[in-house]
This record gives structure tokens, sequence and C-alpha cells, in this order.
């Protein structure tokens, strides 16, 4: 249902960028307002996000500690399942955010007559995850080609060894294709687990299709329904040099693309997308294992009502005193 | 309060299955099934330590006799704690439904339940705060996943929210940390806002808050339970030996989680530690005041804990020890790691812990001045200062449960085993998914260890209980050694009923019947007061 529901709305989405550009031939609409809109909401939306988050602090250490703390000095420590310092936590999130270290650590539990539980090795997911967000990332970059003048040379080195298998006219590059596999397997795991199933919501697909759709829909542009590619980095140069206009004659292939992407970013900041900025933020993976070494205080710390020791020995003198044990009121 | 009933026996237990139900979980109704829910508190625990709401109710009544406005007490209550806590808020927002963590909760693997699917334990939650708090969710309603709070959407929470024991192995394989223990703690303090604890947290907080322990062991209890130890061990031994309570100018207060004190297999550890003490003429003291380490209130609200864990660093203060060891427990280590010096520090009056033996600073506990028993014995072996007979263990083939707490909320993982390999001869680690940081609960944790919760306490430590048959059938395991005494409360009854030959102790009763004290005479018997291996002869005849 989730899916069907979330197909629909980017099929929607397509329809009304065919119409109001090809039907209406609202150029400006979606070559310049919708795409600066859409910026503007994304930035806004993940800075304002972020200082909601910060705004809440942190008023306990508690560091998901996964290996041997730092004690005695011969006892070997883990320095980055379970770092004592700022190095080793800078360590551990950096395996978390560029290699996802947790996932790879995913083990699949079956249960066998006997009965017996096996957990086998299971990395399908950290693969196609990793897959899917370095892809993302290099076509990111890669598109940088179209917002800059004179394009960097990094950006053209990394085209260049994106398309190094050279196969066809234009190269073909690897981390479209690769991009749109992955987030198709993303997309099948959801269908085809009965648990995964089970807990997807229609903002679980909605992503998915859009991210489905943009690289689709770039593809075919670049290698099926090709269109004048002077004319769209025209438009892209002049959206980032703040001066826009939009040439005519771009196919409308290119202006599904450009709102399809524009509805991700505006959405970006209201949905789970924003895991982007929140593992950075997370309290399990982002602190040290030291608070017996390093007091954490606690911004709201307030005094409680406690059971002095005073009404303690009151309530219970006679039978501390007849056993033995010392008070301070005889 | 009706019988607890028996579990449905182990063959019928085990036959789970996996697959969810056909309907969404939101149009799934929850049911209370006997044996897989604790009973609510009896008012006279709120009532000693202040608590709303006091009454006397069951999770089974139609009506919980809750007050008018419960539902905006639950939603104030969570939209204060979105402002107080950072993982909670975040954990509410960024979780994108990967299902990396289903199959690791021990309570979804030997339940089925979907509903114990971290996951979705945790969209139980979120799903309200999108209906209140997000945008979506005032919008869009049901499509963005939200639904509204009501009394059977609570009811929802509360079963399966005390069907989580906080034990974090969800989040070492979360790829953002999620830790449904936050979420977890957060719903059991709005619960707690409405008097709905469980009579099995709530007596132990009572007890805790007024007589200083969990068992409510009064100041004579306290000396004369350990007194009847003392004779056992003098008999094993020969050593008379005599602790002190409550004394000033003491080096050290000694803390225990007051399990140790009352019922075996947790009295054999508790000798174990006076053995020890006594072997190296430590300068230390018991408190009956500060008689608990363990601290139930942490599964009640982090304020009902804070005033729990109070009385140690005023107790170290008042007695004027230097520092302060702490003996084996899994969650009061959590508290004492992560939470007391943040809660009842900074415990300046204190100095930085020095062992008096070896010289040792364990510079890990500087600030909080508290040294965990494994840590300390550890030290001890490493440098000689120990005479050790581990043949007196030959009887025993050991294996090891790292407990939640001290793995995934601190870290002790070598300290323990270094000290088993030296007192014992056969020693076998469990499945490697199955130790250390991935550790799986006993399934009793945060005070789920009830007698009518029995049937749910099986199903959340089958994994554990099939690690332990694992080596029990490819080694002959016959004891799990652990650091916790709700382990080795619990872990009992779950042998019994999983792996029925496989015993349980504490990592210091092995100790103890390892160590050889000065003066004593030629065991006969291990602290259990069975015969040692090639004492049994005499028996036979």
């Amino acid at each position: 249902m989730g899916a069907l529901l979330s197909f629909f709305v980017v099929i929607v989405l397509v329809l009304i960028a065919l119409v109001g550009v090809k039907g209406a031939g609202l150029y400006a609409l979606f070559g310049i307002v919708i795409p600066y809109a859409a910026v503007t909401t994304f930035i806004l939306g993940v800075i304002l996000r972020v200082i909601k988050w910060s705004r809440s602090p942190v008023p306990f250490h508690i560091p998901t500690t996964c290996g041997q703390e730092k004690s005695l000095p011969w006892i070997k420590y883990n320095k980055l399942e379970s770092p004592a310092g700022t190095l080793g936590v800078i360590g551990r999130m950096a395996l978390e955010v560029l290699f996802f270290r947790s996932l790879f650590r995913n083990l699949k539990t079956e249960l066998r007559d006997g009965p017996k539980l096996v957990y086998g090795s299971n990395k399908w997911l950290w693969l196609a995850g990793l897959a899917f967000h370095w892809s993302f990332l290099i076509v990111l970059i890669r598109h940088l080609r179209f917002f800059t003048h004179p394009v960097p040379a990094f950006v053209n080195m990394i085209d260049s060894l994106d398309g190094f298998l050279q196969i066809g006219s234009p190269h073909l590059l690897m981390t479209g294709v690769v991009l749109l596999l992955a987030v198709t397997y993303l997309f099948l795991r959801r269908v085809f687990i009965p648990q995964v199933r089970y807990i997807s919501l229609p903002a679980d697909y909605l992503p998915l299709f859009l991210i489905i759709g943009i690289a689709t829909s770039g593809i075919l542009m670049r290698y099926f329904y090709k269109v004048d590619i002077i004319k769209v980095k025209e438009l892209t140069l002049g959206l980032a040099t703040l001066n826009p206009e939009v040439p005519a004659g771009i196919g409308v292939i290119f202006y599904v693309h450009l709102f399809l992407i524009s509805s991700l970013f505006a959405y970006f900041p209201f949905s789970k997308l924003m895991h982007m900025g929140g593992v950075f933020l997370s309290p399990t993976r982002n602190l040290a294992n030291n608070s017996r070494m390093k007091r954490h205080v606690n911004p709201w710390n307030y005094p409680v009502k406690v059971h002095t020791y005073e009404e303690y020995e009151e309530e219970f003198r006679d039978k501390m005193k007849n056993a033995g044990i010392p008070v301070e009121k005889e | 309060m009706a019988k607890p009933t028996k579990p449905p026996k182990p063959e019928e237990l085990v036959k789970i299955d996996y697959n969810p139900p056909e309907k969404p979980w939101m149009e799934v109704p929850v049911e209370f099934k006997p044996g897989t829910f604790c009973y609510g508190t009896r008012p006279k625990y709120l009532e000693e330590v202040g608590l709303p709401n006091p009454r006397e109710w069951s999770p089974t009544d139609d009506d919980w006799k809750l007050p008018s406005d419960w539902k905006d007490t639950v939603i104030n209550g969570i939209g204060e704690r979105l402002k107080k806590y950072r993982s909670f808020q975040l954990f509410m927002d960024i979780c994108v439904r990967c299902g990396a963590c289903a199959d690791k909760c021990h309570f979804f693997i030997g339940s089925g339940d979907p509903k114990n699917m971290p996951v979705l334990r945790a969209e139980l939650m979120r799903s309200v705060y999108r209906k209140y708090f997000s945008l979506g969710g005032k919008l869009l309603g049901n499509l963005a996943g939200a639904r509204e709070l009501t009394f059977d959407v609570f009811k929802e929470w509360w079963y399966y929210f005390y069907q989580c024991t906080e034990c974090r192995r969800c989040s070492v394989f979360c790829p953002y940390g999620i830790d449904t223990a936050e979420i977890t703690m957060m719903a059991r303090e709005l619960f707690n806002l409405l008097g709905c604890n469980t009579d099995w947290i709530a007596g132990p907080v009572a007890n805790c808050y007024r007589k200083g322990n969990h068992l409510g062991l009064e100041p004579h209890t306290i000396t004369s339970n350990i007194e009847f130890m003392l004779d056992d061990i003098e008999e094993i031994t020969g050593i008379k030996i005599e602790p002190t309570f409550n004394r000033k100018g003491a080096e050290i207060l000694f803390v225990t989680p007051s399990g140790d004190l009352f019922g075996d297999p947790g009295t054999y550890t508790c000798m174990g530690y006076l053995m020890l003490f006594h072997e190296l003429g430590l300068d230390y003291t018991w408190s009956t005041y500060a008689s608990e380490g363990g601290n139930f209130g942490f599964f009640t609200s982090m304020e009902m804990a804070k005033r729990l864990n109070y009385k140690i660093y005023a107790e170290a203060k008042r007695l004027g020890v230097k520092w302060i060891l702490g003996g084996e427990c899994g969650h009061m280590w959590r508290v004492v790691h992560q939470y007391m010096d943040t809660w009842n520090g900074p415990a300046d009056f204190l100095e930085e812990p020095v062992s008096p033996i070896t010289g040792t600073k364990f510079e890990n506990a500087k600030t909080t001045k508290m040294v965990h028993i494994a840590e300390f014995t550890a030290d001890l072996i490493r440098h000689g200062k120990l005479k050790l007979d581990p043949s007196r263990n030959d009887h025993l083939k050991v294996t090891y449960h790292d407990s939640c707490n001290t793995s995934r909320g601190m870290g002790i993982l070598e300290e323990p085993r270094y000290i088993l390999k030296n007192v014992c001869n056969h020693f076998h680690e469990m499945p490697e998914d199955t130790i250390r940081e991935k550790t799986f609960c006993c399934g009793s944790g945060t005070g789920l260890n009830a007698g009518e919760n029995m049937e749910l306490r099986m199903r959340g430590g089958f994994p554990r209980a099939n690690a332990v048959k694992h080596v029990r059938d490819s080694h002959g395991v016959n004891m799990l050694a652990n650091i916790c005494a709700i382990d080795r409360a619990t872990l009992s009854a779950l042998m019994q009923y999983w792996v029925p030959d496989v015993e349980v102790c504490g990592v210091h009763e092995l100790l103890g019947n390892a160590l050889v004290m000065t003066g004593e005479k030629e065991r006969e018997t291990d602290l259990r007061l069975e015969p040692l291996p090639g004492k049994e002869e005499d028996e036979d005849v």
C-alpha cells in the first residue's frame, strides 16, 4: 500500500513537470523558481533541523561500547570501538560515516531444528547501502561540471574515472548504473523481506522512487533522449551564478529530471533522509568511553529528594546497635 | 493478583512464527497474554517514594484508573523529554527503518512478535510523536505513519516497553547508533507520571529508598546474612573472617548489589569477595545504608535513579573513605560508569583510587572514584599478589556470559576473562556472535525478572540459553560464570528451563574456590559445600 502510494506520488510529480513544461510552457517556473525554492528549503530546513537537535542537550554520557574499555595499562583496549579520547571518537565516526561500520556487523539470525540458533554473515544491506551512498555522492560531484566554469580539475578527473570503461558514446558512467542498481535492491528488499515490508511506511518508499526517477531520467537524458547539453549548462550555470535565464529548446525530460531533484531537495529536511546529519550527532557513537575518567555535566541537573543517612539511622538505630553496627547518635 | 502461570514446555515454546500478521501493525490490538507481563504496582510502593497516582490496578483491567488528563500528561511529558534528551529527539527523527536491528533483539528471536523488533518497538512511540510533534504527521496522519494517542495505544506501549530490557544490542547494529534503551527509558518515565510502574520494579525502589537495598534487608539482617556466609567460609577454610560495617575511617567502601547478600548463587560470589578482602587484609567497610549497588530507579525514571544512587557518594563522604570498590553487577555498572558522577558528583571529597596492594593507580576511574572489582582483582593477579590453585575448579567446565550493561555500557570484557583463566583450568567461549559486545541478555533485565513474567523471560533468554547449550554439547560446559547479580538470579531459572545441567556462578565464587588463603586448612569442598575433585571418595563409600 505504502509502496503504491509513493509510486503514484512520483508519477504525479513526473506528470506535473510534463504538463507544466510541455503543456503550459512554464519554463521559468520549472527551470528557475522551483529549483531555487527547493534549494532554499533544503538549506534552511537542514540548518533549522540541526539547530533543533543541538538545542536538546546530551545530559548523560551514553556511548554504546563495542569493545574493551581503557582500564589497566596491560589490557589492550579497543581504540575504535570503545574510544577513550577524541581521536578515537573521530576514527569511530569516520568508520561509521564513510564505511557504515555498524551495518557491516550485520548478522542474520536463523532458528533451525534442535532448536539451534545460527548467526550468519549478512552483508548485502551493507554492500548495497555503501554502493548507493557512494555512487550518489560521486554522481553529485560529477554534476558540479554543470555549475562551474571552468570545471575544476577534480570533477573532470572523477568524470573520466567514472567513465573509464569507455563503453558507448557518450561514455557510460558506472556510478549512474550502480546507483540505480543499488537503489533498486533497497526497494526490492523492502518489498520482499516480510519483516522489512511490515515496518515500511510510505515515507520509506517515496525517497526510493524519487531517486529511481531521478537516476532513470538522468540516464535516459544522457544516453537516449539526448538534450542540448550546451543549453542545459547555460541554464544551470545561470542558476549557480544567480543570473538565471532559460534558454529555449531544452528537451522536456530535463525538466522532469530537475523537478524530481527539486522535490527530493525540498522533501529532505522533513524526512528520514535527515539521518545524513543525524548520524554525526548520535550520542551513542560520538562520545568517548571515558565517563569515569572525565566528569560529564548535565546542564539541567536538579536537586532531588533523597533519604538521608540521618533519616535511616533514626528508623533503624536500635536494630543497628543490637547488631553491633556503629551509629552517629547513641 | 492471579497466580503466575507456568510457561509452556521448551519444545512448545520454540515453535516460533517469525512471519508478521497480515494486518498492518497499527490495526493489531495488544493482547495481555498471561506469563508475558508483570503485575501493576501496589499503591504503597508509590506512596513510599512520593510518586503520583497510587491505586490498586491491574494491567488486565479495562480501567487503569488514570487521571482524566492523562493524555495531556503523556504528550507534555514527551515534549519535555524531547527538549531534555538529544538521544530521544534524534532517535525519533532519523530511523530509516532498514530493519538491521530486527533479528538482533532477544525478545523478537524468542517470540517472533513483530512489535518486539527494536525498530517497531520504537515506532510504537514514533507514530505518536509524529502525530503531535511533526508537521507531516499533523497534516497527513496515518499516511505519514502517525496515529493518535489512545488508551489502547498506551496499553500497547506498556506491554512492549516492559518487553525491552534496555540491553542495547540493537544499538550495536544500528547504522546511526539508535539505542532503543533510550526510548524505553522515556516510555517508562511517562508510565511513572501516571503511576503505572510494575510491582516488581516499584517494590525494590521503595525498599531501596528507605532501607538502603532492593531486597529490603534491614541493617541487622545484612550483618546476620553475612555471618551465615562467614560460618560457611570457616567450615570450608578454617579461617574466621571479621568484616566491618559502617566503619568510619576505612580506606575503601565496598558496594555490591544486595542480591549477593541473599540467596544462592549470589551468596557464593559474596563469599568470594569476603575471602579475597580478608586474604589481602584490605582496609574496607560494608555499609548497611548504601547497601545496594543496583538501581531499580533506573528502570523507573532518571530522577528516581538519581535519588537512589545518592546514597553511595553520601555514605562514602560520611565514612570518610578514600575511594569506592564495586561488586559484580550489570546495570549497577552502567549507572556507575555512565551516570553516577553526572547525577551526584563531583566526588571531590574522595581520592583517585589506588590499589593498596599493588600500588596501581586506577586512572580510568579518576573522577568517579569507583573501581570495578574485576579490574581490582585482575590487577592483583597480574602482579602475582594472589596464590591460586585453579585445580580446585577442575570439576567445572566454565563459560562466561557478558552482561549487557558491562559490555555495551562500559566495555569491561577482558578483566573477568583474565580472572577466569587464572582461577580455572577449563574455560570455553560461547560462539562469537553471542558474546562481548554482541552478547545476549538473560531476558530478565530492567526489572522484568518477576515470577509472573516467566514465559516472556524464557523466550527472551532463549538466544543466551541456546549459546550455552552449544558449549555444553561441544565442550561439556557445566558452569555459566558472569559478573551480574540479576544474571545470577535469572540465568539459574533460564538454565533449568533450557539447559538443565548447567549451573550459574559469579566470577568471584570461582576465585574464592581457587584462592589459597594464609593458614587455611586443606579444603574438602568448594564454596557450595560440594566435594572438591578427588575428595569425593569418602562420600561414595
